[in-house]
């Protein structure tokens, strides 16, 4: 078996939904450290005027 | 054992999600928006943060707000919440999860035309929610748009969750911002009534041809852990399934399909029972 055969054999057995996964929270970690939940709140708690077609 | 039957517990599911996610029920009442802090999270679906009950964030609305920051960043929240859910759920959220679907299922559901699963033209006008994506949500929110300040183009331009969840109710209880209704508002409503009387004939025309959010899922689709497994070696090619799809995918196709919603019609159709909500061999 070459080199790109026991890859992609690798590859096929990794559930890639699990690496999805990590990422994510990997992002969010990140995101709560680059304090980016605060910006998704102080979006979130004002009314958005272009959202209900006023802005 | 009776069989599982996916479509009769689907709608119970995206009703009682849709009122638990938008439970905030003072706001109704008062025009206000909840501003606790769940807010601080996106909820799965297009649910438009400035619907009065809505108790969580919108996870486009955020993804665009972070655009429209005067200095870029990655929106590192934002795409962990895109690839928590994603990898987990894929457009399983769409069938499942979103309030705007659930509506578009509802009308879809009134006997008054011949229905039709698709638009002619579906090969190329399901590419549509790609354009929307890139040009509206990314490009129409990272630059300046009109010369002067960045905008969430998509929930300013498109957003009909925004108009039906957020502008109807807010406006309906809020006397001072129903007194600044302009031609922007009557754009919104036209495109929101446009996609509604559409759902009467077309199965999901918003999910189908111009939601970002469903282009976003349906990259995880393939791989996602809720899956639709397809037993090849039990199926004896009857079609139930794609006649029962609501977007018409054979048997191949559905779950990995980047159209596939995993409503779980095709589950119940096949007379077989070869297709099972599992993402591995159940037999």
């Amino acid at each position: 078996m070459n080199f790109w055969q026991k890859w992609s054999s690798t590859i096929k057995r990794i559930a890639l939904w699990k690496v999805g996964f990590g990422l994510g929270v990997l992002f969010l970690v990140i995101g709560f450290f680059g304090e980016q939940f605060t910006d998704i709140y102080r979006k979130a708690v004002m009314i958005c005027l272009e959202c209900i077609g006023i802005g | 054992m009776s069989r599982f039957r996916p479509t009769k517990i689907r709608l119970y599911f995206q009703i009682l999600y849709t009122i638990i996610t938008n439970g905030y029920i003072y706001g109704y009442l008062n025009g206000k928006i909840y501003k606790g802090s769940l807010k601080y999270a996106c909820a799965p679906g297009l649910n438009c943060y400035s619907c009065p009950g809505a108790l969580a964030s919108c996870p486009l609305g955020a993804l665009q707000a972070a655009l429209n920051k005067k200095d870029f960043e990655i929106p590192f929240a934002v795409l962990g919440f895109f690839f928590v859910f994603g990898s987990v759920f894929g457009r399983f959220v769409c069938g499942w999860l979103c309030p705007f679907g659930l509506l578009q299922d509802l009308l879809h559901k009134i006997p008054v035309f011949r229905k039709k699963k698709q638009l002619p033209c579906h090969s190329a006008l399901k590419y549509g929610k790609y354009v929307v994506l890139v040009g509206l949500v990314f490009i129409g929110s990272s630059f300046l748009f009109g010369g002067f300040v960045k905008v969430p183009a998509f929930c300013k331009y498109l957003c009909p969750s925004g108009t039906w969840m957020g502008a109807i109710p807010l406006l309906s209880t809020n006397e001072q911002l129903c007194s600044q209704i302009g031609g922007l508002f009557y754009w919104k409503l036209g495109v929101l009534l446009v996609l509604l009387i559409l759902s009467l004939k077309i199965y999901r025309p918003f999910c189908q041809y111009l939601c970002p959010l469903g282009a976003i899922y349906g990259w995880f689709n393939r791989f996602s852990l809720v899956q639709i497994h397809w037993e090849k070696e039990e199926c004896t090619s009857c079609m139930a399934c794609q006649k029962a799809c609501p977007v018409n995918l054979p048997p191949e196709k559905i779950s990995v399909s980047t159209e596939c919603i995993k409503c779980g019609q095709c589950i119940e159709a096949c007379p077989s029972e070869c297709l099972h909500f599992s993402n591995h061999k159940v037999r």
